[in-house]
């Protein structure tokens, strides 16, 4: 609408943006050498082969070359960035062991209240290390295991050696190499053969240091008929140096198994967010991903389904928001590797203030991969006339027994909706975080409630900075 | 007097389409606006809800003795400006019912009480032969052109305006939901709130006793009179007015 427009910077993140005062039990120095990635690694007490793997991933990633098809990384300077801090606190498994500030900091969060009222367990990651564990006793009685990864490296090191990078390895691209060198904390999940887990487990992962990297690694195994729900939540408080985060997910379903893994990312906008994660979905098991991206400098996320038995399944779900001064750029790859497989992509990206929405997917189906099903449908919605917003589907098809729908849509708000909308009272602030969030509600409505009203608020927020 | 235009001229990319449009309004009056498709009779209508896409570029315009032209749309309709449009628009998302209960409560500002609004809700929808689904889909989205004309007469209902402007409400809709329409703007007349009527059919008049009939043709008010008028027009056509 013309009319005098006023535009703010940043978004208020409100408690998001808290800083606590850095208080850690230690710290390696910036940048990234053999020494450093040693020196991790002792500290953590790691058994030798991973210490090996680490140097391995270290090489890996000095040899390949940052990857130039997507976001200018040109600014992300690795030898600036601390790879290692420690949180002076050791792991509790009740809230009241957790030092103050840091408990504070979650509290704020609302992780603690989750976990009393709709989750089965928690663990709590605080810069470097998982501060807080627990998870509700009948889940332990049935052998669900629900622990910090680098104590599970220590108690089920074999497991853990067995899976740790094999679906995600460190040749994949370069910052996953370099979460090989240096990745720390993070969740080991295991639920064991027919287990149902009723309520959601939640991992939060919290970068408070400045200029830091966060690393976190996620195993998860759910066996055979066994389900489960899984949510990561993220954020850091705002500086004006960068910050890294390059954690990797890997999630193995079994055959005829379940697993949603959900994910409200809400960085600041200093963040360079290149995370990679993988599923891999045995016959008649299922996958379902909801992801929402906000905040970050830069975001290269793309989770991976890989179907590699018989009518599995892959659903995604995902929502991308883009402010000034941000290059999102997300997406889904899917690989149908066996007959009969399924999935569907419902992804939404919004843009505002000269944001960038990338959605960038990959479908490929394998020549084994007979009688499969995709659908992908991809909606965009910019809120102004200088945001931007592309997509880039790829497909590749390696047979042709397969029932492919593909749909997208980019789309700008419309004068015409606002108007009739304003022309009822409604300001022009609301009736654009009207449109909005009517915008992303087939995804909302997916979600348990406490995330959809995450969701909203997030949304709120990030539309705060237009004022008509 | 509740609206007072005088020579509102306006324009749209540069091209003129109202040239000088005068007419006023006294509370519970209803005035009816015919005119040759093109005329700008939309554009007036728009014009006075204030959408961006149009430009002011003479005359004034008074509502309850303020000058309206200044105002933001959401401001106009606070003040109790109400448009049904020829054209409802889509949305996808955003709830019929919800639309309407926020539109009430910026508007009256105050709190609505959920159980009372979903009420008489109902009764609304039901008076028009509309399942009480309808609070909960999409505001518009895949209504049939009858139930978008419709769903603009609940949000009218609903939100009790003191001056109504319907575009064409009466094109597209079955007899029935006329007559509810009819119903609706006589209640509103009869407490003393007023209605511009923008209609291509005089058959409206078996059912309203309007307080005056004009022609906009080429973007002015060319003649006024009553029920003869409509009859003329009827009979002749809009040729009569060159
Ligand atoms: N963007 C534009 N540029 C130029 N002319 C326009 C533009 N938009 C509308 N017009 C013209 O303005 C004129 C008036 O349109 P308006 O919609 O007000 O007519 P109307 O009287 O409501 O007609 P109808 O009875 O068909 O609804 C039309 O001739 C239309 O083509
Ligand atoms: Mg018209």
């Amino acid at each position: 609408m013309e009319r005098k427009k006023s535009y703010i910077e940043d978004v208020e993140r409100g408690i998001y943006d808290i800083v606590d005062q850095e208080k850690h039990a230690y710290i390696v120095d910036k940048g990234l050498t053999e020494e450093i990635i040693t020196e991790i690694s002792q500290v953590k007490n790691e058994p030798q082969w991973m210490l090996d793997f680490r140097l391995k991933c270290l090489k890996i990633y000095k040899s390949m070359p940052v990857p130039m098809w997507s976001a200018d990384l040109s600014e992300l300077d690795i030898e600036n960035i601390v790879h290692y801090v420690k949180p002076d606190a050791k792991q509790s498994h009740t809230w009241d062991d957790v030092p103050d500030y840091i408990k504070n900091t979650f509290e704020r969060l609302g992780i603690p209240q989750a976990e009393r009222e709709s989750l089965a367990g928690v663990g709590a990651q605080y810069d470097s290390e998982v501060i807080y564990h627990s998870m509700s006793e009948h889940l332990a009685r049935q052998g669900v295991i629900y622990m910090d990864i680098d104590k599970a490296l220590i108690e089920y090191e074999d497991i853990i050696k067995e899976y740790f990078m094999t679906l995600i390895t460190p040749h994949d691209h370069k910052f996953a190499a370099l979460h090989g060198a240096v990745w720390s904390g993070g969740s080991y999940v295991y639920v064991p053969e027919g287990v149902q887990v009723d309520l959601p487990l939640q991992s939060y992962f919290r970068l408070n240091a400045k200029g830091a990297g966060q690393f976190e690694h996620t195993l998860i195994i759910v066996e055979k008929g066994a389900s489960l729900h899984f949510i990561e939540g993220c954020s850091a408080p705002k500086y004006s140096v960068q910050n890294l985060h390059a954690g990797a997910v890997e999630l193995f379903i079994r055959e005829g198994a379940k697993l949603r893994y959900s994910t409200i990312e809400n960085w600041s906008r200093n963040m360079y967010n290149l995370n990679t994660k993988r599923a891999l979905v045995d016959a008649h098991g299922t996958i379902e991903w909801i992801s929402g991206s906000f905040g970050s400098k830069v975001s290269m996320l793309y989770p991976m389904s890989i179907l590699q038995g018989a009518h599995a399944k892959s659903e995604f779900t995902g929502v991308t928001f883009a402010s000034t001064g941000q290059y999102l750029d997300t997406g889904m790859k899917v690989i149908h590797a066996a007959p009969y497989t399924n999935s569907t992509v419902h992804a939404k990206s919004i843009s505002k203030n000269g944001g960038y929405a990338y959605y960038r997917s990959l479908l490929r189906v394998l020549e084994s991969a007979h009688n499969c099903k995709s659908t992908v449908n991809c909606e965009s919605l910019m809120l102004d006339n200088f945001s931007k917003s592309d997509t880039l589907p790829i497909i590749e098809l390696f047979n042709d027994q397969v029932d492919i729908g593909h749909e997208a849509k980019i789309g700008r708000i419309s004068d015409d909706a606002i108007f009739y909308m304003m022309s009822r009272g409604i300001s022009e602030e609301e009736a654009k975080a009207m449109v909005v969030r009517g915008f992303v509600e087939p995804i909302s409505k997916e979600l348990p409630l406490e995330y959809a009203v995450e969701l909203n608020n997030l949304i709120t927020m990030e539309l705060e900075g237009t004022i008509g | 007097m509740l609206l007072n235009i005088k020579n509102l001229v306006a324009t749209v990319e540069d091209t003129e389409i109202l040239k000088g449009v005068d007419l006023t309004v006294g509370l519970g009056e209803v005035h009816v606006i015919m005119g040759p498709n093109g005329a700008g009779k939309s554009t007036l209508a728009n014009v006075l809800m204030g959408h961006p896409k149009y430009q002011v570029k003479d005359g004034a315009v008074e509502f309850n003795g303020e000058d309206l032209l200044d105002m933001d749309v959401d401001e106009r309709a606070k003040k109790g400006i109400f448009m049904s449009f020829q054209h409802p628009q889509e949305i996808p998302g955003v709830a019929l019912a919800n639309f309407i209960r926020t539109a009430k409560r910026e508007i009256t500002e105050q709190k609505v009480n959920l159980l009372e609004f979903s009420k008489e809700l109902v009764s609304k929808l039901n008076q028009l032969n509309m399942k009480q689904e309808y609070m909960d889909r999409s505001l518009n989205q895949g209504f049939s052109g009858g139930e978008k004309k419709k769903s603009e007469i609940v949000q009218m209902a609903m939100l009790k305006p003191k001056l109504a402007i319907l575009d064409e409400t009466d094109s597209g809709l079955d007899i029935d939901a006329i007559k509810v329409v009819y119903e609706e703007i006589q209640n509103m007349a009869q407490k003393d709130n007023s209605i511009i009527l923008i209609t291509h059919y005089s058959r409206i008049l078996d059912f309203v006793k309007p307080d005056a009939i004009h022609v906009l043709k080429d973007g002015k008010i060319v003649a006024t009179g009553d029920r003869s008028l409509a009859d003329r027009i009827e009979a002749e056509g809009y040729d009569i007015f060159n």
